[in-house]
């Protein structure tokens, strides 16, 4: 069972580059070493969430796909 | 003329100066059919062999190797399509997942796709490609001359490919502007992308190469041709390139310094921006980079409504709400994107204006979703 992440965000229908946006705003609600995600349909979300993280010091730890089927990019805040 | 704040000279560069006098003359002068042997017709043929020659001699191949199409793309689709018809291995096409859609559609109309990586920069990785070609399946190797999107130069002529499995090289981007690097079997280039007319192509095949054609022929001058010749078209085309290629040297050394001082104070005056694309080993003309946080169309609209003209890669720019496959490929931010190409004209102050304007419209379009 892999670790779960302490707060998701549904940015289901939002389109490029809210998931992003929305990323960086929340980061500051979960602990240093707590995983945030986030969920989006936003096919730039794939390539952009792991490129913030680079971008921004933080942790990109992986991407998987919600009961339903939708995608979610899973981070670790490292600051 | 293109106005000061024109930067998308990637997408489309104006008639080159030398081109129009040229393409006037020839709009009366090649009407007829270059294949009858009346005088118009013979007129027509001879400007055509004249348009085939000053290309060869521009881009250093011989006359015979020279092909015009109607367009670029359709010289991609000739140059790759046709050494897949001609292998004797088999019908896949090893390339880079950052070519041209071009080569891309053009693949998966006729042949089997296995794409390779590239690195952070857009440079292909080597290694993996020579890998992929010893497969006994693979006929083909796609890799462009230079990337349209990053301007990253790829090591055409300097891998280590199986005898008989040809080079095809997309050098739509580079051609004219860089000189054609060795080692290819077929290569494909458009007019419009050096100052020449729109709806001209050139694909060249080399003369060992074992190229068949893979679509319909036709009767016309060339074998690898079809349709009506483009008479004054390909003239114009052949004069810009010419007038290109003498002027290379001091224009492309100005556009690198231009672009230099774009990528030197794009990263440091927008904060949260990535410049890609290989700082040095790169088309002289063109740059790229991604602003966190920006909406893309956004950019676009904004530094349009102050009269500067980009290009962007992000996917809310395209048609297909996808981004660039290319930045996607290289796993760098595709949103917020801008790839900015100069024109030959293009001065140190059109250049500064355009980065003085960037940080404030970047920050009032944050500034909107409070970033």
């Amino acid at each position: 069972m892999s670790e779960r992440a302490a707060l998701e965000l549904d940015c289901t229908t939002m389109p490029c580059p809210m998931p992003v946006i929305e990323l960086a705003r929340h980061l500051g609600e979960v602990e240093v070493g707590q995983l945030l995600a986030v969920v989006a349909l936003d096919p730039a979300a794939a390539v952009d969430v792991p490129a913030w993280c680079r971008m921004k010091g933080q942790e990109y730890v992986r991407a998987e796909v919600t009961d339903d089927g939708r995608p979610r990019y899973v981070v670790r805040r490292l600051d | 003329m293109t106005g000061p704040g024109d930067l998308d000279s990637a997408s489309s560069e104006p008639l080159h100066p030398a081109a129009r006098e040229v393409l006037l003359a020839a709009l009366d002068r090649g009407y007829a059919d270059p294949r009858r042997l009346h005088r118009p017709g013979r007129e027509a043929r001879l400007l055509l062999d004249n348009a085939r020659d000053a290309t060869a001699q521009a881009l250093g191949v011989r006359p015979d190797e020279v092909t015009f199409t109607p367009s670029g793309t359709h010289a991609v689709h000739l140059g790759l399509l046709g050494l897949v018809r001609g292998s004797r291995r088999g019908d896949v096409v090893v390339h880079p997942a950052v070519e041209h859609s071009a080569v891309r559609h053009a693949v998966a109309w006729g042949a089997r796709a296995r794409e390779v990586g590239v690195t952070g920069d857009g440079r292909v990785r080597g290694d993996e490609l020579t890998q992929a070609a010893a497969s006994p399946e693979v006929g083909v190797v796609a890799l462009q001359t230079a990337n349209h999107e990053v301007g990253t130069v790829q090591p055409v002529g300097r891998l280590a490919l199986p005898d008989d499995v040809p080079l095809f090289t997309d050098a739509c981007a580079s051609m004219g502007r860089l000189p054609l690097p060795e080692g290819w079997s077929a290569a494909a280039g458009s007019a419009h992308k050096w100052g020449g007319p729109a709806g001209v192509g050139v694909l060249l095949v080399r003369k060992r190469a074992r190229w068949r054609n893979p679509f319909p022929g036709d009767d016309r001058v060339d074998e690898r041709s079809t349709g009506f010749e483009n008479v004054p078209g390909v003239l114009a085309a052949a004069a810009a390139l010419q007038a290109v290629v003498a002027e290379r040297e001091e224009v492309g050394a100005r556009q690198h310094a231009l672009v230099d001082v774009v990528r030197r104070r794009v990263g440091a005056e927008v904060p949260d921006v990535e410049v890609v694309g290989d700082p040095d080993h790169r088309l002289p003309h063109l740059v790229t980079f991604s602003c966190l946080y920006v909406d893309g169309e956004a950019l676009v609209t904004e530094l349009d409504r102050r009269g500067l003209g980009i290009a962007s890669g992000s996917a809310c720019t395209a048609s297909t709400l996808t981004p660039s496959h290319v930045l996607e490929a290289m796993g760098v931010l595709t949103h917020g994107n801008v790839r900015l190409s100069l024109h030959r004209d293009t001065t140190r102050a059109d250049v500064d204006a355009f980065c003085d304007a960037l940080p404030g419209v970047v920050a009032e379009i944050r500034s909107r979703v409070g970033m």
